[in-house]
């Protein structure tokens, strides 16, 4: 797993590539904690992420709850099928802002 | 049938994924296949880290079958540990309609387990926990 990370003001934009699982999610976590403290509006781009397992499913609900208290934004863009899949029978679609 | 043995432990999750991977590759697997064993393997594997000899730590086996010749072609992936018996099927679902606020954090690892493959079934036979997963593919 990858992340790269730009900022434009108080908006960041967290490209993740690769897989999340269980051998690299506290990586994923730091990055994307860091990225919502940092940010008003966070978008979370998924183009090259491959796979999440529910290590990573943990911690975009946990930010996704920390965005809220925050009274902040977040949106997830180009999710691919496979992930989208795992998104959807988990009910993670109704809990994110997928574009 | 290819087999491991490593010490159940978070930090061989990474050696127990490049067995798993390697021996469904060599089988002819496809990407999406290999990735619905990997979240499988992954759930399983720590789940036994966590509770099967806490807070001691012991040995966990896992094996990859391929039932080829058979129709449809399956895999078959068991995980034997010698921890205290524990089904970790027993587990309730959790609940996926529920909204933000009251999502729970955790238990969806079953839930996927359950979801992803075909046939997941648990016994505790000769002082061991077996847990045997099965996924059909074409």
């Amino acid at each position: 797993m990858e992340t790269r990370r730009t900022e434009d003001g108080t908006k960041i934009i967290l490209n993740v590539t690769g897989e999340i699982d269980g051998t690299n999610v506290g990586d994923f976590e730091s990055e994307i904690k860091r990225a919502v403290e940092d940010s008003e509006q966070l978008i979370v781009d998924l183009d090259g992420l491959e796979y999440v397992s529910s290590a990573g499913l943990r911690v975009f609900l946990m930010a996704q709850k920390q965005v809220k208290q925050n009274g902040h934004d977040m949106v997830i863009t180009n999710v691919c099928d496979d992930v989208m899949d795992i998104f959807k029978v988990t009910g993670f679609v109704k809990l994110l802002n997928i574009e | 049938m290819k087999e491991i043995t490593v010490e159940a432990k978070r930090e061989n999750l990474g050696e127990i994924f490049d067995f798993v991977v390697s021996a469904l590759t060599e089988s002819g697997c496809d990407k999406k296949l290999i990735r619905q064993c990997k979240l499988c393997v992954e759930e399983i594997f720590l789940n036994i880290s966590s509770y099967a000899y806490h807070p001691e730590t012991g040995p966990a086996t896992v094996t990859v079958e391929m039932a080829n010749g058979d129709k449809p072609l399956r895999v078959k992936i068991c995980f034997i540990d010698k921890g205290k018996p524990f089904d970790p099927l027993s587990e309730k679902n959790p609940d996926i309609e529920s909204e933000l606020d009251e999502r729970q954090i955790g238990g969806l690892g079953i839930f996927l387990v359950r979801t992803t493959m075909d046939d997941v079934f648990y016994e505790y036979t000769d002082g061991k926990n077996v847990l045997t997963m099965q996924k059909r593919f074409v």
